[in-house]
C-alpha cells in the first residue's frame, strides 16, 4: 500500500490500518493467539453438541432398547403388528420374532424362531454369523444347536406338532446367549410351517431418553394387547455412560478454552504495555483519554473479529477431522456456535486491552516518554 | 556476572516474568490433566461399562440346549451342572483383579399355587474366600439394573424375591408368603429387571439347590470382567500361536483370554463372551478413548501455541534491553545463553507448578465424574517439563533471534 498524502481516509481508520501494518509482528502474534483460542473453543463446542448423537449411534449397537411382547403366551394379530410397526416407523428399527418349540429327529426339544433376517442383521450387529441364509429351505443355526442337529453341516429335519420341515444349515450364529441354542428361519417359512404369528417385537429406538420414552407411551397406546417394556440393562447403561462422557468433555472444553483465553489476555496485555510510548506521544500532541481508548478498542475489536472468523473456520475443520478419524462420520459444522465464539473473543480482547490502558492513564506522558 | 544478569532480570521485571510463568503454568496444568484423563479414561469407562452387566458366561461343557422362550423355561430339570465349590477359583485366575463380580444361576421349575413357574437360585451379596482373599459378589454387583422394592434376601436364608409381573398376577406383596412346591417361604421384596426375571421367583442359591435336590449344583455363571477391546490378535486361536505370542495373548485382558482362563479353573466348563455386551463394550470403549486422545492432542497443540504466542510478545518487548547489551559489547552467544537460561528456568518453574496443579485437577475431576480419583503417573513429570521447555523455546526463539540480529542502534531508538 502506497502512503497517501491526501487525507481522503478518515484519520481514525488510517491510524488503525497503519498501526496494524507497521507493527505487524506483534499484531500477528496477538492474532494467532486469538485464532488458536477461537478455533479451540469452536472445535470443543461443536464436538460437545455433536458427540452425544454420535455416541448414541454406537450405543444402538447393543440392539433393542424396547421389547413389545404379546401378553402371557399369546401372539400378535396382523392388526397389532401393523399398529406397532406404524408407531415405531421413523423412530426406530422394529423386528418381529415368532417362537415355537419343535423337536429334532431324535426327539430332543429345540427352540425355532422365525424372523426377518435382513432386519436382524441390522438390529444385532454383534451376532457372529458365518453365513446368512440366502434362499428358502436354509436356516441359521446356533452354534450349540448345530452340534446336535448338523455336526458336519448336513441337512436336517425338524418336527412341530406332527409336521416336519427339511432344512439345510446356511451358517451358524454365535452370541454367547440363548440364540446359540436356537434355529432361525425366515418369518414366511416359519409361518407356512407352524401357522404361528410373531409374539415379540424388538425395537431399537433412536434418539435421546425423552424420545425413547415418548415412543414407549405411543406403543402402549397403539397396542393395548401388548406388554411394552424398556430393556433396562441397555437404557440405564447408556444413560450412565453418556452422562460421564459428556461431563469429561465439558471439563476438557473448559480447560482448553480457559487456557487459550488466558493466553490471549497475556498476549494482548503485553502488547498494550509495549505501546505505551505511542499512547504517550498521542496524549502529548493532544489526544484525549477517550480517543486513545476508542482507538485501542477499535483495534482490539478488529483483531477479535478477524481472529474469531479464522478460528471458527479452523475449529470446524478440527471438529470434522476428529469426527472422521474417530467416528467415521464428520461432525457437522454448527453455525450457532459462531456467535458465542465471536462474543467471547471480543470480550476477552476488550478486557485485555482496556484494563492495562486504565493503568497507563494515570501516568504522565512525560514520564513514559522518558522511559520510566 | 551471568548469574547476576539472570537474577536481576527476574527481580526487576516481575510483571513480565509473572505473565510468562502464568502462561507456562496454565499450559502445563491443562496438558497434565488432559494427558492423565486420556490415559485413564479407558479404565474408568470400562468400569462404567460394567453397568451393562456380565460380559462372560460359563456353562457346563456338555450342557443340553436351552429351551427357553422369554421367561418360559421348558427345559427338563437335571443334566450337566457346574459345582458351586469351584466358584471361588475365579478369583485365582491371572486377570483376577479385572473380575469385578460373578453370579451363579440355577433355574428350577417349581409349582406355585398350582401353576408352573421358574425359580432362579443365585447369589445376592455372598461373601466368598479364596486363599486369604475375601470378597463379596452376586447379583447386586453384576446386575446393577435390578431394582428391589423391599429388602434383598440374605444368601443363607429361605427368603425370596418375586418378579413384579408374577407378583401382580399372584397378588403377592413384599412381606407376605409364597407357597413354593407346597412349602411357605417369606417374600422380602418385589424385583423389577425389565427382563425375564420379572416373571420368576429369585431365591438364594442354597434354596434352589434344596428344591432341585441337587446340592452344590450351579447351572451357569455370569462373570463381569473389565476387558480390553478385542482386535484381530484377540481372535486368534491360542493353540495356533507361538509360545511368545501365546503368552502375550494370555496376558492381555481380552474377553477371549479371560474366558479361556475361566475355562481352565472351572472343571468341565465352557466359557464364552456374551457378545451383545462384550462386543459393544469394545466399540464404545475405543470410540471414547479415541475421542479423548484426539482432544488431548488438540489441547496440547492449543496450549503450546497459546503459550508460544504469549512468550513471543513478552520477548519482543525486550528488544531495547537486548540492544543495550549488544551496544555494551555482548556477543550473540552470551546473549542467547542468558535468554535460554531464563526460558529454561521459567519453563521448569511453570512446568513444576503446572504439573502439581494439573495432577490435582485430574484427581478432583476423577472424583466428581467417576467417583474415583484419576492418578497421575510421576513418569509424566519429565514429559511435561520437556514439553514446557520446548514450547517456551519455540515461542521465544524467533523473537530472540530477531533481537540478536538487529542493529543495536535501531533497537535502542525503538525502531525495531
Amino acid at each position: 500500500m502506497k502512503p497517501r498524502q491526501s487525507t481522503g481516509t478518515p484519520m481514525f481508520l488510517r491510524m488503525l490500518t497503519r498501526a496494524a501494518i507497521l507493527r505487524k509482528r506483534t499484531a500477528l502474534s496477538a492474532l494467532i493467539a486469538i485464532i488458536v483460542a477461537a478455533s479451540a473453543s469452536t472445535a470443543m463446542l461443536n464436538l460437545f453438541v455433536d458427540v452425544q448423537g454420535k455416541l448414541r449411534k454406537e450405543f444402538r449397537g447393543f440392539g433393542a432398547n424396547i421389547i413389545v411382547e404379546a401378553k402371557t403366551g399369546g401372539s400378535f394379530t396382523r392388526d397389532d403388528l401393523q399398529h406397532i410397526n406404524s408407531a415405531a416407523a421413523g423412530h426406530g428399527l422394529a423386528v418381529p420374532f415368532a417362537y415355537a418349540v419343535g423337536h429334532t429327529s431324535d426327539g430332543e426339544a429345540v427352540v425355532i424362531a422365525g424372523t426377518d433376517l435382513e432386519l436382524v442383521k441390522r438390529l444385532n450387529p454383534w451376532w457372529a454369523v458365518s453365513a446368512w441364509p440366502q434362499r428358502p429351505g436354509q436356516a441359521l443355526v446356533g452354534v450349540r444347536a448345530e452340534k446336535i442337529l448338523a455336526p458336519s453341516g448336513e441337512p436336517f429335519t425338524l418336527g412341530y406338532q406332527g409336521r416336519t420341515l427339511h432344512l439345510s444349515p446356511a451358517g451358524t450364529v454365535r452370541t454367547g446367549a440363548g440364540e446359540d441354542s436356537r434355529v432361525y428361519l425366515s418369518l414366511q417359512e416359519f409361518q407356512a410351517w407352524t401357522g404361528l404369528q410373531p409374539s415379540v417385537v424388538e425395537i431399537a429406538a433412536y434418539g435421546s431418553a425423552a424420545e425413547v420414552s415418548s415412543l414407549l407411551s405411543t406403543l402402549r397406546q397403539s397396542a393395548p394387547a401388548a406388554d411394552v417394556r424398556p430393556v433396562r440393562q441397555v437404557t440405564e447403561g447408556e444413560a450412565n455412560i453418556l452422562k460421564k462422557t459428556r461431563s469429561t468433555l465439558l471439563w476438557s472444553a473448559i480447560f482448553i478454552v480457559s487456557t487459550a483465553a488466558l493466553c490471549v489476555l497475556a498476549t494482548l496485555t503485553g502488547w498494550v504495555f509495549d505501546r505505551r510510548r505511542d499512547f504517550a506521544i498521542m496524549k502529548a500532541i493532544g489526544a484525549s483519554d477517550w480517543l486513545i481508548a476508542a482507538f485501542v478498542a477499535g483495534e482490539a475489536a478488529v483483531l477479535a473479529s478477524v481472529g474469531a472468523l479464522l478460528g471458527f473456520m479452523a475449529g470446524v475443520g478440527i471438529a470434522a477431522w476428529i469426527g472422521r478419524a474417530n467416528f467415521h462420520a464428520p461432525v457437522s459444522p454448527r453455525l450457532d456456535v459462531f456467535p458465542p465464539v465471536l462474543i467471547g473473543c471480543l470480550l476477552v480482547t476488550l478486557i485485555a486491552t482496556l484494563l492495562p490502558l486504565r493503568l497507563l492513564r494515570h501516568i504522565q506522558p512525560a514520564m513514559i516518554l522518558r522511559g520510566e | 556476572m551471568f548469574v547476576r544478569l539472570v537474577y536481576e532480570s527476574f527481580r526487576r521485571q516481575t510483571r513480565r516474568k509473572l505473565l510468562m510463568a502464568t502462561a507456562v503454568t496454565l499450559g502445563a496444568a491443562v496438558s497434565t490433566a488432559m494427558i492423565a484423563i486420556a490415559i485413564d479414561i479407558g479404565d474408568k469407562i470400562s468400569h462404567e461399562l460394567r453397568s451393562y452387566g456380565a460380559n462372560l458366561v460359563v456353562t457346563p461343557a456338555d450342557a443340553n440346549l436351552d429351551v427357553q422362550i422369554g421367561s418360559v423355561n421348558l427345559k427338563p430339570a437335571g443334566g450337566a451342572a457346574l459345582i458351586e465349590s469351584d466358584l471361588p477359583k475365579i478369583k485365582g485366575i491371572f486377570w483376577r483383579n479385572n473380575i469385578t463380580g460373578f453370579t451363579p444361576e440355577l433355574p428350577v421349575n417349581v409349582k406355585v399355587g398350582g401353576a408352573d413357574a421358574t425359580l432362579l437360585g443365585t447369589y445376592f451379596a455372598q461373601t466368598l474366600t479364596f486363599g486369604k482373599q475375601e470378597f463379596t459378589t452376586g447379583a447386586r454387583k453384576t446386575f446393577p439394573w435390578w431394582k428391589v422394592n423391599g429388602a434383598w434376601p440374605a444368601d443363607d436364608s429361605n427368603q425370596v424375591l418375586v418378579g413384579e409381573k408374577l407378583a401382580s398376577r399372584l397378588g403377592i406383596k413384599s412381606g407376605s408368603k409364597i407357597q413354593i412346591n407346597g412349602v411357605d417361604d417369606p417374600v422380602v421384596g418385589i424385583v423389577s429387571t425389565g427382563s425375564v426375571e420379572d416373571d420368576e421367583i429369585v431365591a438364594p442359591l442354597g434354596l434352589a439347590q434344596r428344591i432341585a435336590e441337587e446340592p452344590g449344583a450351579v447351572g451357569k455363571i455370569f462373570v463381569s470382567a473389565v476387558t480390553k477391546p478385542e482386535d484381530a490378535f484377540a481372535r486368534r486361536n491360542p493353540d495356533s500361536l507361538t509360545p511368545a505370542d501365546r503368552d502375550r495373548w494370555y496376558c492381555s485382558p481380552y474377553p477371549q483370554s479371560i474366558a479361556f482362563q475361566l475355562q481352565e479353573v472351572i472343571p468341565h466348563s465352557h466359557a464364552e463372551q456374551i457378545r451383545q455386551v462384550a462386543q459393544n463394550e469394545g466399540n464404545i470403549l475405543s470410540r471414547i478413548e479415541g475421542l479423548m486422545l484426539l482432544i488431548t492432542l488438540a489441547a496440547l497443540f492449543t496450549s503450546g501455541l497459546a503459550v508460544s504466542a504469549a512468550m513471543a510478545t513478552a520477548m519482543f518487548e525486550r528488544r531495547q534491553e537486548i540492544g543495550l547489551m549488544k551496544a555494551l559489547g555482548a556477543g550473540q552467544f552470551a546473549l542467547s545463553a542468558i535468554f535460554v537460561t531464563e526460558a529454561v528456568l521459567l519453563a521448569c518453574a511453570g512446568g513444576l507448578v503446572g504439573f502439581a496443579g494439573g495432577a490435582l485437577l485430574a484427581r478432583k475431576l476423577g472424583q466428581t465424574i467417576f467417583g474415583s480419583a484419576i492418578a497421575v503417573e510421576p513418569v509424566l513429570l519429565p514429559l511435561i517439563l520437556g514439553l514446557a521447555i520446548i514450547v517456551t523455546f519455540a515461542g521465544s526463539a524467533a523473537a530472540i533471534r530477531r533481537a540478536v540480529k538487529y542493529d543495536p542502534v535501531n533497537a535502542l531508538r525503538g525502531e525495531a
